[in-house]
């Protein structure tokens, strides 16, 4: 715990430094709800197009941070400053993913009210508690399946690339059910409460995911 | 009372990158408390060597003991008690030079005290607020070094150690990582003589082979033309 705890506080910092990634994924999110205004053609959009647009939007917007995560250990020796230290590896794996779990909460906080704002037709309010319910848990699986994918991705030439090509693909499966979850918050009339099916899927994603990342993290970072 | 095992013991030792063999049948033993330098051209496998004593890369072949622990069967257990200074200082460059230690640290469980201590023993005690990216490559050497001591190791791989350090820094460091530190050392350097001076041992590569191996005396001014050549 501790070892996890100095790497997370490390990361944050960073970031703080920096002001690299959060700015950058606020910054993607706001212009992409605009061009969305405008490709639409709709002043307002409700329910399942805009569970649609919410979640795609999030999802690519993680992938600038996805991208980003082990940039500072491959460029100024924070692997082997790491792998130097008697603590196990696994621990940058929930770190990491800590990390990218509270930049998507910053995102969120930011982009989910400029979203009501742009784009969505209903008021927020009702949904609100639900959205959050659901968003914490997509969440959960951006943060750990970025992790694994940036993981690989960070000894390979094209990681930019690789990123995408391969993390998309694994969180279709929860790109479907965050949005078939929040599309009936967002509708023109929302009980305010997410559809259990969808959330349960999303829960168990997160989790079979979660365990798998902890039992190849080890191998990724070997060499 | 047996004789003491020795601190490095390497037989065969053979690493690939792809096609090329940048380590071939590479085999030394090195007493505990002694200091081996590594001499060589550049990318005769130096560097490679210090990291797989560092428990960085696996050795492809051959057996590989550092502190008597077999690598990498046991690398967990010896990453503790040996410190590695390598071409990068592994800081952060956004991060001050206290902050990095403080980290460093913080992994090995280590109180802040002892950054102070060092910080201090370098001179670095102010300088050390500062953003690394915002110091000269000399005060990043100290800090690296610094870095490399924090935990007290055993076992000290030193790459060009007293690379970018002027006269007066490389005095404020020599009880960290020089001969009267206590630790077994296994030196590189680009100053073959001044490696010499300070080694009770050693090993020269040549396109990843061992060229020669034995006591400094025994190391001559033709060996080294034809190893520099």
């Amino acid at each position: 715990m501790r070892t996890v705890v100095t790497l997370l506080r490390k990361d944050l910092l960073l970031e703080l430094r920096a002001l690299e990634t959060v700015p950058a994924m606020i910054l993607f999110s706001v212009v992409t709800f605009v061009i969305f205004h405008f490709a639409l053609n709709r002043a307002t959009i409700d329910g399942q197009l805009a569970a649609g647009v919410l979640t795609a939007t999030l999802l690519f917007a993680s992938m600038l941070a996805i991208n980003r995560l082990f940039v500072a250990e491959r460029e100024q020796g924070g692997f082997d400053g790491f792998l130097l230290a008697p603590v196990e590896r696994n621990a940058l794996l929930v770190a990491k993913s800590a990390a990218l779990y509270m930049f998507l909460a910053v995102l969120e906080l930011i982009a989910v009210p400029a979203f009501g704002v742009l784009l969505l037709g209903p008021s927020l309010g009702p949904a609100l508690l639900g959205l959050i319910g659901v968003l914490a848990l997509a969440d959960a699986a951006l943060a750990v399946v970025g992790t694994l994918v940036s993981a690989i991705a960070v000894h390979t030439r094209a990681r930019e690339v690789i990123g995408p090509v391969v993390g998309l693909p694994l969180l279709i499966p929860a790109l479907i059910a965050t949005a078939r979850a929040a599309g009936p918050l967002l509708a023109a009339r929302t009980s305010g409460t997410p559809p259990g099916k969808w959330m349960a899927f999303l829960g168990l994603y997160d989790l079979v995911f979660a365990l798998l990342a902890y039992a190849v993290f080890d191998f990724l970072l070997e060499d | 009372m047996g004789p003491q095992r020795p601190a490095i013991e390497l037989r065969g030792l053979t690493r690939h990158f792809g096609e090329r063999t940048a380590l071939r049948d590479v085999s030394v033993r090195v007493a505990a408390g002694a200091t081996l330098a590594v001499l060589g051209r550049n990318g005769a496998g130096k560097s490679t060597l210090l990291r797989i004593l560092a428990t960085l890369l696996r050795p492809h072949a051959g057996e590989v003991s550092v502190l008597g622990e077999p690598l990498p069967k046991r690398s967990f257990a010896v990453r503790s008690r040996l410190g590695l200074l390598g071409h990068e200082p592994l800081l952060y460059r956004d991060l001050t030079g206290r902050e990095n230690l403080l980290y460093h640290a913080r992994l090995r469980g280590l109180p802040g005290a002892r950054v102070e201590e060092l910080l201090a023993a370098v001179r670095m005690e102010r300088r050390a607020q500062e953003p690394v990216r915002l110091l000269s490559r000399g005060m990043v050497q100290r800090l690296a070094i610094c870095r490399v001591v924090l935990h007290r190791p055993e076992l000290l791989l030193l790459d060009e150690p007293r690379a970018n350090l002027d006269p007066g820094a490389s005095e404020l460091v020599e009880p960290l990582i020089g001969r009267d530190a206590g630790a077994t050392r296994v030196i590189t350097s680009h100053d073959p003589q001044a490696a010499l001076a300070e080694a009770d041992a050693v090993l020269a590569l040549a396109a990843g082979r061992v060229a020669f191996a034995g006591s400094p005396d025994q190391v001559g001014a033709a060996q080294l033309r034809q190893l520099y050549a």
